[in-house]
Formats: C-alpha cells, sequence, structure tokens
C-alpha cells in the first residue's frame, strides 16, 4: 500500500514536528531542513530513521545529502515506495 | 540453543544500525541473550527508534561516559530490568574534529583530554560501574570493547589513536584487576567500517584505502557484522580462559607487511 505524497508530507511533517520542535505548519514542502527547519545531521538521521520506519523505505545516506528541502524528501520518498 | 542464551548483556554505543554495537546487539538477542542498550543527551531518540530495529526492542538507559551521576545511577537503571549482568560491551569513541584529520601537532590538551576521556578512561568508568553486576552474574561475566589497531600510526586517526593506545592498556590493566573476579575484558580489532564515529573523522578514506587489497581476506567496510560476530564470541562461554586479549577482525590486514 503505497502513500500518496500528500500522506508522505502529512506523516513527514508530523515527524519532523516532533524532531524539531516547529509546529508542523511550518513543515511545507520550500522549507529547507537547515536553514529554515533548523535541522542539525543529528536530528536529520533521528527524522530519517522515523521516516524510514514509518513508510518502508531505505534511504542511502549518500541520498540523505541531496534531501534539502521537505519537498525533496517527500517526493523521494513517494518515489521510493513503489 | 544460542551461544548465548539466558545472557544478559548490556550493550553501550547504538547510535544507528551501522553502529558496530547494533550489530553485537542484534546477534547477541538472536544468541538467545536479553539485551539492555545505553545511550545520552540527544542521541538517545535515535537510539530508541533504532531500537526498534532489533529482533526485539531493548530498553534504552542513560549513560554519557563523562558523567558521574550516570555512571553512579547506572547500577541501579539496569537493575530495573534485569538482577544481573552477564556481560557489558563498550563500543564508545570520540575526539573533537580539532585532534584528527592530519592536525596532529596543533593539538591542544584541552581536547586531547576530551578524547581520551570519553575513548579510553571510560572503560574503566563502564567496568567499574557494572562490576557488581557482573560479579551478581553467572560466573564468567565479559567484558568486549572496540578498538583500532593502536600500535601503528596511521594517516588522519592521530590523538585518536593515542586514546586507543591507552584503551589497549586500559584493557589490560582491567583483565589484571578484574580477573579475581573470574571477569574477562577483551577487545575486538575492527577493520574500518563506515559508521557515524567513522564518517567524522576527516579523510576517513585515507585510512580505509587500502584495506580491501591488503587484507588477505578483503575487507567490506559497509557491514558490521564480522565485528559483532567477534563480539558475540568473546561474551559467550567459548572463550573461557581469554583476558587481556584482542582479536583482530580485519580481514588479516594487521598480520601483512604490505
Ligand atoms: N568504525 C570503525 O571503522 C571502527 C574501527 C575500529 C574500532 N571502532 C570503534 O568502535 C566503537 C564504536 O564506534 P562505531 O564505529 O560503531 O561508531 P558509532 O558512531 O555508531 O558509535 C560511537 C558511539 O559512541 C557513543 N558515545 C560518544 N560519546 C559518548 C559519551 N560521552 N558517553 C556515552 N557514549 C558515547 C555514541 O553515542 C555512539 O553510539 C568505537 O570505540 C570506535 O572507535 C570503530
Amino acid at each position: 500500500m503505497a502513500y500518496t505524497e500528500e500522506e508522505v508530507l502529512a506523516g513527514l511533517a508530523e515527524i519532523v514536528a516532533e524532531e524539531s520542535g516547529q509546529p508542523a505548519s511550518a513543515v511545507v514542502p520550500s522549507a529547507s531542513f537547515t536553514d529554515d527547519l533548523d535541522i542539525d545531521s543529528l536530528s536529520m538521521m533521528t527524522i530519517i530513521t522515523h521516516a524510514e520506519d514509518k513508510f518502508d523505505v531505505r534511504i542511502p545516506d549518500e541520498d540523505v545529502k541531496n534531501l534539502s528541502t521537505v519537498g525533496d524528501a517527500v517526493s523521494y520518498i513517494a518515489k521510493a515506495q513503489a | 540453543m544460542g551461544l548465548l542464551d539466558g545472557k544478559k548483556i548490556l550493550v553501550t554505543g547504538v547510535l544507528t544500525d551501522a553502529s558496530i554495537a547494533f550489530q553485537a546487539a542484534r546477534l547477541a538477542q538472536e544468541e538467545g541473550a536479553t539485551v539492555l542498550l545505553t545511550s545520552f543527551g540527544r542521541q538517545a531518540k535515535l537510539t530508541q527508534a533504532i531500537a526498534k530495529r532489533l529482533p526485539a526492542e531493548a530498553p534504552v538507559l542513560q549513560l554519557d561516559v563523562q558523567s558521574q551521576e550516570d555512571l553512579d545511577n547506572l547500577d541501579a537503571a539496569v537493575r530495573e530490568h534485569v538482577d544481573s549482568l552477564d556481560g557489558v560491551v563498550h563500543s564508545i569513541g570520540f575526539a573533537p574534529q580539532s585532534v584528527m584529520g592530519g592536525n596532529f601537532l596543533a593539538a591542544e590538551w584541552a581536547d586531547v583530554a576530551t578524547a581520551l576521556e570519553i575513548s579510553a578512561f571510560s572503560l574503566k568508568s563502564l567496568a567499574v560501574a557494572t562490576q557488581q553486576l557482573l560479579k551478581d552474574g553467572t560466573p564468567g561475566g565479559s567484558v568486549v570493547g572496540l578498538t583500532f589497531d593502536a600500535t601503528l600510526a596511521w594517516p588522519v586517526y592521530d590523538w585518536m589513536g593515542v586514546a586507543k593506545a591507552a584503551f589497549e592498556s586500559t584493557a589490560r590493566y582491567l583483565a589484571r584487576d578484574l580477573g579475581p573476579d573470574n571477569i574477562r575484558v577483551n577487545l575486538v580489532s575492527a577493520g574500518p567500517i563506515k559508521t557515524v564515529a567513522a564518517k567524522s573523522i576527516p579523510g576517513f578514506e585515507k585510512l580505509d584505502a587500502e584495506w580491501p587489497e591488503r587484507a588477505p581476506l578483503g575487507w567490506d567496510n559497509s557491514t558490521a557484522e564480522p565485528a559483532g560476530r567477534a563480539i558475540a564470541a568473546l561474551l559467550s562461554d567459548w572463550f573461557p580462559a581469554t583476558t587481556g586479549e584482542i582479536v583482530h577482525v580485519d580481514g588479516g590486514f594487521h598480520a601483512m607487511g604490505s
């Protein structure tokens, strides 16, 4: 059962909000993890781990480096679960 | 029957599923052990998420080896889950970036001291903090730590290498002083593995580059399973008369001249 991009965004927003202390409403596709959401590499690892388990995907470190915005992560996850 | 049936084992150092400690914890559970983990500070949330990926979710206790309070509380925290321990895995290492990466001559003592405290002295701190638990366990307790061959100078490893030399020596003295309690202390000397700690060493590729060719068995830096297997073996009853030992899990690299 694949998640739609909207569902991935909603699920990811919850995970990011929990980890960063930012409101889920701030977790929009254009938001940059580092610049807008203040997420450092440890927080990013935690978020990726939760996202991998929630959406049943694996995101290798080499790919995590390329996910600079929430939107990047949403489309990566949506594609990866196919 | 599992290699570690009925054993209770404390595993420090699980951060991600690439961590050497993660493989040790996974294999210990698969071999029949009850496993408790430790983590600290902000990393604890990541350890908790990773703990769910083990065959059986393991509790995560608070332990910053720089905190005397955490060390003092460890015995009681463990006893909330089990009444004794049969094994302890030390899989902890840290050095500030300023003392690795080729700036050996520029290093300052405060940063070197941090590296030594977290990466070497902590083996003594952890062993003492768990000594009574190990004495209360089945005779023949086992402490296992992780080193990177400290008999040689390496590119970029710098003061972490000095810390590992202190760590290896600490293990021998602990073997001496814990032997009378029938507690063994041994180390696994692992080849390079791509973990968070390894990737935080500036220029890690320089350390790692020659390994696959020089090691007669070859070397895969993407998995800690071989190291995890050796840890499980050293935790088991199959090394009953071995202490103060360093087992190389490096594909044979250490034994080759070039
Ligand atoms: N990765 C390698 O190439 C390699 C090779 C040989 C030996 N080792 C050793 O293996 C051990 C585990 O490292 P790893 O490679 O699995 O990396 P890792 O980053 O997964 O684990 C390092 C662990 O040290 C813990 N730690 C750091 N400071 C701490 C503190 N103050 N209190 C408690 N815990 C603390 C971290 O929480 C983390 O879990 C280290 O001793 C390391 O030096 C690693």
